[in-house]
């Protein structure tokens, strides 16, 4: 068995490590409901997730990962089965702990582009929209950005600010661990991804980004939190689709 | 309207779908790929509706067909894609980025308050959701102060669609509707909306309905039409009942990637003109699939 991780499997051990025990994570499928199981499966079993199809506490079933928010894979024996109204504005009242987002475009102050290329008015590229990631990014007490790290992502200006970074704690990429801490509220680079040096980030990076003092080294995805990320996934990353 | 009597609301998927007219603005139930109201929609196209509005709280490419029919010149929705697997859709891309639809972005929740304001008999709901972003651009929001606190809040306005098209799990003839799992916004809609149609997977006694009448989402003076139409949702999921059909709906991806507008005429064509009837419809996928749908279902929710 091949010892490299993928780059999504580095993105979900590093964003699984973020969550403390015994907090609410409100989770997107894909990347953030991998972490956020992950965690639950390693360091943090008392970890609720929520989910924006109004599902709070479910039992996601290893090889039957959802592809959508709103569907029976996602809200498996949730504990709470409500409506997306109502499961926003508790994120709203200040519930959630945490959320995850990521995106086609993002500003060193984490703010996030999931709209539009080019001009709002007549877009080049018409992206899907907020969805509920604006929500997320406005309610969720701390907002965890995870994304694979490509230059093109990382711009000094946003085309349209779909979602604000005013609660971006972190900014976690298969290259490095960032932090908004600094006192220009820029993104800090704070940890290097193992084998990756300070220079590959900064040619990967499309803005100037601030370095710690310390810059820590992560350590690399455990043969366990491989292992746990290879059976939810039913093996070889699979999904539920084809 | 006048009448709000317990009355005999059934009526067939034609009949129902003549409460749409040219010019509305029809709010879609459900959510992405559940509880759609495909038998609802393929009835609704198919009857050459002009210049509608849709809204819908995450649209799927049920906003595609209705786009490729030139039937809508405007969609409301927080997301549209077809689904995470199958990435953003090349027909919704084609339409709004030509100017020929135009794509009225709101947040989740806000588009959720809107129905809901319109629910409650307001005319908006003030929300923390858009503020420091680009989405308060969008001229029908407005900025507000709390007047209790002072605090800046955003006001979004009353959604109220024209129709909506709610698909449920058991209704009984006056329109009571019961929905299983996740209600989505459907609950708000209904109120919402000026006239409310419903298909149900399945139509039940009054009497079965009010022993459950804790289960009632919809409440028969909100509804117009009820129609029964079994996999009415299909090839979407509809909660413990079916799981959605991934293949078909992968095949529509696959076939838009490569050939956009067109395959999503040629696939508008085969699914909605061609089957007269919803049976027709179904036939198509054949009782095996529909059958091994519903297994999925069962054991997923085991």
């Amino acid at each position: 068995m091949s010892s490299v991780a993928t780059v999504d499997e580095i993105l979900a051990v590093s964003a699984s490590r973020l969550l403390e025990d015994g907090k609410l994570v409100f989770a997107g499928v894909g990347t953030p409901l991998l972490a956020s199981i992950l965690a639950q499966r390693t360091h943090a079993p008392r970890l609720t997730i929520v989910v924006e199809g109004g599902i709070v506490g479910p039992d996601i079933k290893a090889g039957e990962l959802p592809v959508s928010t709103n569907e029976m894979r996602a809200g498996r024996h949730a504990s709470t089965l409500t409506s997306i109204t109502d499961i926003f504005l508790m994120a709203q009242a200040g519930f959630f702990d945490y959320g995850f987002l990521g995106g086609a475009q993002i500003d060193p102050y984490g703010n996030i582009n999931t709209s539009v290329i080019g001009d709002p008015s007549r877009p080049s590229i018409r992206l899907p929209g907020s969805g509920g990631a604006n929500d997320i990014a406005t309610h969720c007490r701390e907002v965890l950005i995870v994304t694979a790290h490509e230059r093109r992502r990382f711009v000094e200006k946003l085309d349209f600010l779909t979602s604000p970074g005013v609660n971006a704690t972190r900014l976690v990429t298969n290259l490095a661990l960032f932090d908004f801490a600094g006192s220009s509220r820029r993104a800090r680079l704070i940890s290097l991804q193992p084998g990756v040096d300070l220079d590959d980030v900064r040619a990967a990076t499309g803005f100037e980004f601030e370095t710690a003092e310390q810059i820590r080294i992560l350590e690399p995805p455990t043969t366990g939190e491989l292992g746990a990320l290879d059976e939810l996934r039913g093996g070889a990353g699979r999904t539920a689709v084809r | 309207m006048g009448d709000h009597s317990l009355r005999d609301k059934r009526a067939t998927l034609a009949e129902a779908a003549s409460l749409v007219k040219d010019g509305d603005h029809i709010a879609i139930g459900g959510c992405l790929l559940s509880r759609t109201p495909i038998a609802l929609i393929r009835e609704v196209i198919r009857r050459r509706p002009q210049r509608l509005e849709l809204s819908r709280n995450l649209a799927c490419y049920e906003a595609d067909l209705l786009m490729v029919a030139g039937e809508i010149t405007r969609l409301t929705t927080s997301w549209m894609g077809i689904g995470l697997p199958w990435g953003v859709s090349k027909v919704m891309r084609h339409f709004v980025e030509s100017g020929q639809v135009e794509f009225d972005e709101w947040s989740h929740l806000a588009l959720g308050l809107r129905y809901r304001a319109a629910a409650m008999g307001l005319s908006f709901l003030p929300t923390r959701s858009m503020l420091g972003s680009d989405l308060i651009r969008n001229k029908q929001v407005k900025l507000m102060a709390d007047p209790f606190t002072g605090e800046q809040l955003c006001a979004v306005p009353a959604l109220r669609p024209d129709v909506a098209l709610i698909h449920v799990h058991r209704a009984d003839r006056y329109g009571n509707g019961q929905i299983d799992g996740y209600t989505h916004m459907d609950a708000d809609i209904s109120r919402a909306a000026g006239r409310v149609i419903l298909s149900t997977e399945e139509l039940i006694e009054p009497e079965e309905l009010r022993r459950h009448g804790d289960r009632t989402t919809v409440p028969f003076f909100t509804v117009d039409a009820v129609v029964e139409a079994r996999f009415g949702a299909f090839p979407h999921e509809c909660w413990g009942a079916y799981d959605a059909d991934f293949d078909a709906i992968g095949e529509y991806a696959d076939a838009v990637a490569v050939d956009g507008p067109l395959a999503a005429k040629q696939w508008l064509e085969r699914w909605v003109l061609e089957p007269e009837s919803f049976a027709d419809y179904l036939a198509l996928f054949g009782d095996d699939r529909i059958a091994a749908r519903r297994a999925t279902a069962a054991e997923l929710l085991a």
